[in-house]
């Protein structure tokens, strides 16, 4: 395997041009900058909301500065409070090409996709020269991710990627999971997995926290096709969630933007610190994908027993389907059928195995379903997160 | 014949279906023999025992919620007889 070798020393699999939003109300202009030059590796990301967000704000630097990211345009209306400076100024001492289009500066929508255009084309042409280096799979980091859950996911998918997890932490990479609404009902176990007690204290603790969080709401993080696929309760369908972890020890906890200081599995708390006050944690599956991306994930495993199709900017998606009826269905979605287990056709370890070699193939290079079909799904939104627990992060 | 049911964990009182079952249909698997008595869909639940209301419903041998209501064998086992141990949604979902 070859990487994208950034001036940091970390490598990426993907050598990605942002084109960045910094309010919804620069969102269109962005979106035209960008979309002439999809096939030549631009994408759109952005952040809609126009009030100050320290969180919004740190997953904006750390995802334009991530491995896969070579170079960032920065679309800002003007008047919104997005600290536009210190985003470029973040990007800049990354050694990255960055550049600032101040919309209400540069003369109107018009002027600035003209402008944007311009820069991209040039940007493109000079990102052919990033340096390549071999990348081991000790230095890679995958996220895992389930989405549209059904009756087969627990039984399937989801275990065949705790294989392919353990594949990958025993190979010296580093694997997350994540969404805790979705693992009430482990927390116990999640403890024992801990390598010190302080740091099971924390997943005890974060645990806390959720079921209070989930509380308030009166809605878990669970309905919809997960009770016409077969689920009937939130900790039925976190048991099957929670298979995607494997089954070594768990290192650290994360929270979004937080990078992993050491290989090994984490577990990424994304549920807001400080009581309910921005909405639901994870408003779409899109929401914690961006969130384990600025946490330094190199790739997604997604499994989806119902039928997802969504794939990611910045890290491509690896799609696993659980549910041999939505393979057969979606076929042009999925990377992986997991649903032969169920069929008779393949044991749990030989598809686990499969998705691990399809990571390290995706790791070199080879598009995924969803990144072949153009998805670039991207959402942010606001949150509040506290500092990180002291015995959170291995030492 | 096809398997057409999985026992994720021996201590299990109910099954999952790997295909759509029928009412009537005879079902068999390791360590479990019964007679469907509602349509049970892919991915579904079938109580492979009667199970007394206020019982945990023992799902890859941990609890996964509680019944609300006697389920005979055979049965359905969804949310018309389960609750969960910690969030019932407040807004029911539709289909």
């Amino acid at each position: 395997m070859l990487g994208y070798l950034r001036p940091d020393g970390r490598k990426g699999i993907r050598n990605t041009v942002l084109v960045a939003y910094l309010v919804e109300c620069a969102h269109h202009v962005a979106r035209a900058i960008a979309t002439p030059f999809e096939g030549e590796g631009a994408q759109l990301i952005g952040f809609p909301g126009c009030y100050p967000s320290p969180y919004a704000e740190d997953v904006m630097r750390k995802l334009c500065t991530h491995p896969n990211v070579g170079a960032v345009l920065l679309v800002s209306l003007g008047c919104e409070e997005f600290d536009r400076s210190g985003l470029r100024k973040h990007v800049e001492a990354s050694g990255r090409p960055v550049h600032t289009l101040v919309i209400q500066q540069a003369g109107g929508t018009s002027k600035t996709v003209e402008a944007g255009r311009a820069w991209l084309r040039e940007t493109i042409a000079a990102l052919e020269a990033v340096p390549r280096a071999p990348l081991d799979p000790a230095e890679l980091i995958v996220g895992t991710k389930c989405g549209g859950s059904d009756g087969t996911s627990g039984i399937t998918a989801n275990p065949a990627v705790g294989v392919a997890v353990d594949h990958l932490v025993d190979a010296g990479g580093t694997a997350m999971f994540e969404e805790l609404g979705e693992l009430l009902g482990c927390e116990e176990h999640m403890a024992g997995r801990a390598t010190t007690p302080e740091l099971g204290a924390a997943i005890l603790e974060a645990m806390r926290k959720t079921a209070a969080y989930y509380g308030e709401l009166e809605h878990g993080s669970f309905g919809g096709g997960n009770i016409t696929g077969g689920l009937t309760t939130v900790e039925e369908k976190s048991i099957g969630a929670y298979a995607k972890s494997g089954s070594r020890p768990i290192v650290g906890l994360l929270k979004p933007g937080v990078q992993p200081t050491a290989p090994g599995l984490y577990l990424m708390d994304m549920v807001s610190d400080g009581g309910v006050k921005f909405g639901y944690p994870n408003i779409n599956d899109t929401a914690t994908v961006v969130e384990m991306i600025a946490c330094g994930a190199h790739l997604i495993v997604f499994t989806t027993g119902c039928g997802s199709v969504v794939g990611s900017a910045i890290s491509p998606v690896i799609k696993v389907c659980a549910n041999p009826v939505t393979y057969r269905r979606m076929d042009g979605d999925m990377d992986v059928n997991a649903g032969r287990i169920l069929d008779g056709e393949a044991t749990l370890a030989e598809v686990g195995r499969e998705i691990y070699d399809l990571a390290l193939d995706v790791a070199s290079g080879a598009p995924t379903k969803s990144e072949a079909l153009g998805h670039q799904e991207f959402i942010l939104t606001y949150k509040a997160f506290g500092p990180l627990g002291p015995s959170c992060l291995p030492v | 014949m096809a398997q057409q049911l999985i026992l994720l964990s021996g201590e299990d009182n109910v099954a999952v279906a790997i295909r759509d079952l029928e009412p009537g249909a005879r079902a068999e698997t390791e360590g479990v023999a019964l007679t469907v008595r509602d349509r049970i869909p892919l991915g579904h639940k079938v109580a492979r025992r009667a199970i007394a209301g206020g019982a945990r419903i023992l799902k890859f041998g941990v609890p996964v919620g509680v019944a609300t209501r006697d389920i005979a064998e055979g049965d359905h086992v969804h949310q018309h007889n389960v609750r969960s141990d910690y969030i019932n949604n407040a807004i029911e979902h539709y289909e």
